[in-house]
């Protein structure tokens, strides 16, 4: 075993994870072939979601992969960096927003 | 992007073809243990390797260029020397008059940069064949002996074929070298303007993607969308098709894989991206390549790494051969994935 939790060379490994459930995987790796095929949303819209995303559920190996992606998808890095800004609105807005639920409770309990 | 020189001028190992194949399949462990291209070919029924109909003939008319591109495969700069001299030209006129190919396709270096390159277009378009000039752009604000070239091309009906690696400066800056965007723009206006690229001139404007480093490119035809979007909006530019090609792990361009660390992981890709749609029709099968001291080769590619072409009676322009030719088999390496990965990838752009 590797003294780390994260190893690049891991990522390669994701479709190995059928090793362990061979039914589940594959309907998981079709399922995911498909919802980034091109569709109503482009190919590259998709993967610029998917690159905002990894940001915000801070995931380095989709990191990894969804930046070479949005690259090979012939997106530029203002592009990249707009998608993690939108993460990082949705995360700092969604922190925020809650403190509409603290600001109530504290009317609430406050004189 | 900090000046560079040619791999030539700096003493590198890479210069010698026969290094950097070693390096491409033998480096590492990593590198040993990928599939070979022959066996890949093999597997798709390509085996030998054989052209099929020869369609057009690539000249190279030097190395010597204005530029010096990070990628660039044929390891030119201003600082190389070597170029086709009148005699080599007019052999390959002699060897022209007699093919029933109807394109010739121009590339260096800077082919402008020849002395002798007018003349040769002249003579090639005289013949009846079209004229493909790969032009980096830049050339033609390099001197002012070379600011009409838009309207000799026009002239003759050359196509223009440029790079450009994007539409905006800082991947192609730092790809290309500083200031090159804006040289490339001014350029592109400057064909526009005498009718390259626009509607109904018949006069054809193409330009070349390449990735920005050590991945894929993008699908073409989006990306011919972006491009003529963004550089007509930004830069009121047209011009007819967008041809995506992938970076070849040779010269300059393995050169920077090995220094970013990248060369495994791309010929991995490379590799893994074998397409076998992709692998009937590259360009190798329908062209010939011709080196500045008139050798032949299978494609310009190989002719960087100077392997020679497989057909020992036939290897330059003096011996000139068609039928010995059409029997040879192509001389096939690692390097050959960057040609089948992906949608594939040649001169013309995409292949699937
Ligand atoms: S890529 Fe083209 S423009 Fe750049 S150095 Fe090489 S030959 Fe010159
Ligand atoms: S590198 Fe040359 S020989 Fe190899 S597949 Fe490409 S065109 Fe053919």
């Amino acid at each position: 075993m590797s003294k780390s939790y994260y190893q690049p060379e891991d990522l390669k490994k994701f479709p190995q994870i059928t090793e362990f459930s061979e039914k589940l995987g594959n309907k998981f790796f079709d399922y995911y072939s498909e919802v980034f095929a091109e569709g109503a949303l482009t190919a590259r819209e998709k993967s610029l979601i998917a690159l905002a995303v990894a940001h915000a559920v801070q995931c380095a190996y989709c990191i990894d992969a969804y930046t070479t992606d949005t690259l090979e998808k012939g997106c530029n890095e203002q592009q990249m960096m707009e998608a993690v800004h939108v993460a990082a609105a949705i995360r700092g807005g969604s922190t925020l927003v809650h403190s509409v639920q603290m600001m109530n409770k504290a009317k609430e309990i406050s004189m | 992007m900090k000046n560079l020189k040619s791999l030539v001028s700096r003493g590198s190992e890479l210069v010698h073809g026969a290094t950097q194949l070693t390096h491409l399949g033998q480096a590492t462990e990593r590198l040993r243990g990928l599939p070979r291209f022959t066996e890949k070919l093999k597997s798709s029924s390509l085996s030998p390797f054989k052209p099929l109909q020869l369609e057009i003939f690539q000249i190279n008319l030097g190395k010597m260029c204005n530029q010096t591109c990070r990628h660039c495969h044929v390891d030119a700069g201003p600082d190389r020397r070597e170029i086709m001299t009148r005699e080599t030209m007019q052999l390959c006129l002699d060897v022209l008059q007699n093919l029933p190919v109807k394109t010739v396709d121009l590339t260096g270096g800077a082919p402008e940069m020849n002395p002798n390159f007018r003349w040769f277009v002249e003579e090639i378009t005289r013949q009846g064949k079209t004229v493909i000039d790969r032009c980096n752009l830049t050339i033609l604000l390099a001197h002012e002996k070379y600011r009409d070239l838009p309207e000799f091309f026009a002239r003759h009906r050359v196509k223009v074929v440029s790079s450009l690696p994007y539409y905006q400066k800082g991947f192609t800056d730092r790809q290309r070298g500083d200031g090159v965007f804006e040289r490339s723009i001014r350029a592109l206006k400057m064909l526009n303007e005498v009718g390259y690229g626009k509607e109904g001139t018949s006069l054809e404007l193409d330009l070349v993607f390449n990735p920005n480093g050590a991945f894929l490119p993008a699908a073409q035809a989006s990306l011919q969308n972006d491009f003529k979007r963004e550089l007509k909006q930004l830069f009121d530019i047209e011009f007819n098709q967008l041809y995506a090609i992938t970076n070849m792990p040779i010269s300059r361009f393995l050169e920077y894989l090995v220094t970013s660390g990248n060369l495994e992981a791309y010929m991995e890709k490379l590799v893994q991206s074998y397409n076998p749609a992709a692998a009937p029709g590259v360009m190798c099968r329908n062209t010939l390549s011709i080196s500045w001291d008139g050798k032949i080769f299978d494609c310009d590619f190989n002719q960087m790494l100077d392997l020679a072409v497989g057909c020992a009676k036939s290897r330059h322009l003096s011996q000139f051969n068609l039928a010995e030719l059409s029997e040879r088999e192509i001389q096939v390496d690692q390097h050959c994935f960057g040609c089948t990965a992906g949608s594939g990838s040649s001169c013309g752009g995409t292949l699937t």
